[in-house]
């Protein structure tokens, strides 16, 4: 009965003529091997439905029935367009700016439209720090070769993505490079009617090189259905270090499904920071650890902070594999509305990884009565020798605080932005670049002032 | 100042408050004692304005303005403190931020502009040094780690630094050492002047032997039962409080 676990929708027809077509254009015999092997998972398995275990709070079936464009051949960007995200990405930048205030060296920027780099929008560091290759022209690369399609793991979706994907971008920081400047993604989404995007990246750091990146989405003002299905590859060498930042915004009528897997080699790190803010329908973050050599951490924060009837689910998963390594979860949520929050962490301690520390923390705080939580957290531990601790709470704002707050003049509203914020400080107060946390706290104060 | 006119009030089901009449005039030190339970904090709350405590009859007015009608931040910002029993912790707002926000606010409600960044800081100097309260303190997240009595001289710097009409102590005393209940007396007395008023809730006559009220009042169920002057303080010392309960008619 495992099909009962899977969902058919019009749109698996539609994707099964789509890949024929992303088949013969596909001229590298590797990834056609890998598409094809992706292809044929997702036409066992489909996509999950809420029977299966890893979804089970998330129901995706309502966001799969519109009519969505699934155009996987290259389409180059017009004129409009891009005088369309030249000015978003301007707006972007100046919001980004203004909570600066001097603080800022700058960083690169590159500027991704519908997962398409468009290089005239992009300021790229010098190529021996920084090598940034668009899919056709990576698959040479013997890091390519080797990397992609073997980290990400297949379900529905990804599976999806590895089969359709048409545009693809590879990150690569050399042997013994720090990158000197965080390195901005602008995911730029424009939409003229309901599509689906398969966005995908690669990012490959050497030994002893340093990374730090961050994504934020720009999308249009339009209404059209936008499904992006993104899957994000990231191998870390000996002694590398990832500072991942991810800021989740958007629209209504955005549905965003999110697969990263990352794998680590000896005395790496790899930090991710993902923050979600209101706007798009649903996001699914997808996020997977394996810590494939001794003595790695790995850190990761979230903070949810939804809002209407949005979705927002959180699910990682850390392998610790071998002895001596650290992995740190601290997911914190603000919920409104009807809004709904799923956080399911799971933390494998395999038989040899003894010395392990591994925690986990989910919080959160429920700011309406009709707003819901469902968190999980799961620890399997096949160690002896074993640090690991997790715990959730989910709560409301302490009715005391507020009062207390009030009574010296402050208002209600202000009030619960400081309470929210101090909640949300934990996390925030991770985030090394003082603009972005800047840029954080406002968008979180602006949403809040929203809700009011 | 305050006149508070046969006031009634409720928590849930209980009555607490039951006919209470108390008249505070600027420049003036009132000192509210009492047995356990017998409604002196609840008096502080339904001042303040704090959620669960339902007027039932009478009135209140300060300065002439209706006070039960006014919002917890309104009420504060015409000029009411509560010093609060139980002081909370909040952790990640800082003490500065705290405070900052609060002063802006009253400001901005009177009409007047904000301070800047320098008048704010050259302010908080001033009134640490008047209240003796630790610099160290004042940057860390509001009374998170706080000692009982660093947590009540927090009380009393953020009374000096918005410098409020009338002042309410709800048992800033107790829980505090001696060391520490003459720090907080000395900062109220150096706040005290001719244009504001404080209402000290107090179970011991301890406070009062540093803080010397005008006024003694002793509330039991709900109403004043017994006012007086200063000396009434000591001899509800020596005798207790069983005295002076009503013989059952």
């Amino acid at each position: 009965m495992i099909m009962t676990k899977y969902i058919e929708t019009p749109l698996n027809d539609r994707l099964s003529a789509k890949f024929d077509l992303a088949i013969l254009r596909e001229t590298d015999i590797p990834t056609q091997k890998i598409r094809k092997e992706a292809f044929a998972f997702f036409q066992k398995n489909g996509f999950p439905s809420i029977k299966h275990e890893e979804w089970r709070f998330t129901n995706m079936l309502p966001f799969l029935k519109d009519a969505y464009d699934l155009d996987v051949l290259e389409h180059n960007v017009s004129k409009e367009e891009f005088n369309r995200t030249a000015q978003l990405v301007s707006e972007h930048l100046s919001a980004l700016n203004d909570s600066m205030k001097g603080t800022h060296k700058g960083a690169y920027r590159i500027v991704c439209i519908n997962g398409k780099i468009n290089e005239a929008l992009s300021v790229l560091p010098a190529e021996e720090q920084l090598r940034v290759l668009s899919f056709p022209e990576a698959v040479e690369q013997p890091l390519f070769k080797k990397h992609f399609g073997k980290i990400a793991k297949h379900n529905g979706f990804s599976a999806v993505n590895t089969a359709l994907f048409s545009e693809a971008l590879m990150l690569q920081v050399p042997d013994n490079q720090v990158v000197d400047k965080p390195v901005h993604l602008v995911n730029v989404y424009l939409t003229e009617t309901a599509i689906w995007l398969n966005t995908r990246h690669l990012v490959v750091l050497g030994k002893n090189a340093e990374l730090d990146l961050i994504e934020t989405i720009l999308s249009d003002n339009t209404e059209n259905a936008l499904f992006v299905n993104s899957v994000t590859e990231i191998a870390l060498d000996t002694q590398a270090h990832f500072n991942h930042y991810d800021i989740q915004t958007g629209r209504q009528n955005l549905r965003l499904v999110q697969h990263t897997e990352a794998h680590q080699e000896r005395h790496s790190h790899y930090s991710n920071y993902t923050f979600t803010l209101p706007g798009a329908d649903v996001v699914r973050n997808t996020l997977h650890l394996y810590m494939d050599k001794a003595e790695e951490e790995c850190h990761l924060y979230g903070l949810y902070f939804t809002a209407g009837r949005q979705i927002v689910d959180n699910h990682t998963e850390v392998h610790h594999q071998f002895p001596n390594c650290e992995s740190n979860q601290l997911y914190k949520g603000v919920l409104t509305d009807h809004s709904k929050a799923v956080f399911n962490g799971k933390i494998y301690v395999y038989e040899d990884a003894q010395k392990t520390n591994a925690f986990q923390q989910s919080n959160n705080i429920l700011l309406s009565d009709k707003a819901t939580v469902d968190a999980k957290p799961q620890l399997e531990i096949f160690a002896d020798d074993v640090k690991a601790s997790h715990g959730t709470t989910v709560g409301q704002l302490d009715k005391e605080a507020l009062f207390y707050l009030r009574s010296r003049g402050i208002s209600e509203d202000s009030a619960r932005n400081m309470m929210v914020n101090a909640f949300a400080f934990d996390v925030t107060q991770k985030v090394k670049h003082e603009a972005l946390r800047q840029y954080l706290e406002n968008l979180i104060a602006e949403k809040l002032q929203a809700l009011s | 100042m305050l006149s508070i006119n046969n006031l009634h009030a409720r928590v849930e089901e209980k009555e607490i408050l039951k006919g209470l009449n108390l008249t505070v005039n600027p420049g003036e030190v009132h000192a509210i004692m009492g047995p356990n339970g017998a409604g002196k904090s609840s008096l502080a709350s339904v001042l303040s304005g704090r959620p669960g405590y339902e007027v039932t009859g009478g009135t209140v007015t300060f300065d002439g303005k209706d006070l039960l009608a006014l919002s917890p931040e309104d009420r504060a910002r015409e000029g009411l403190f509560l010093a609060f029993q139980y002081p909370i912790e909040i952790p990640g707002v800082s003490n500065v931020s705290f405070l900052k926000t609060a002063l802006n606010e009253i400001r901005e409600y009177k009409g007047e502009a904000p301070l800047s960044a320098k008048e704010f800081m050259q302010r908080s100097r001033d009134m640490q040094k008047l209240v003796e309260f630790d610099a160290k303190l004042v940057n860390r997240s509001l009374n998170e780690g706080f000692s009982g009595g660093e947590k009540k001289r927090n009380e009393i710097f953020q009374l000096a630094m918005l410098e409020p009409k009338l002042g309410i102590l709800d048992e800033t005393d107790s829980g505090l050492d001696i060391d520490a209940l003459r720090i907080v007396s000395r900062g109220v007395n150096k706040l005290r002047n001719k244009n504001n008023a404080f209402v000290l809730i107090t179970h011991y006559q301890r406070l009062l032997e540093y803080i010397v009220p005008d006024f003694v009042h002793v509330l039991s169920d709900g109403k004043i039962v017994k006012t007086g002057g200063k000396e009434l303080a000591l001899e509800l010392e020596e005798k207790g409080y069983d005295w002076l309960k009503e013989p059952v008619a």
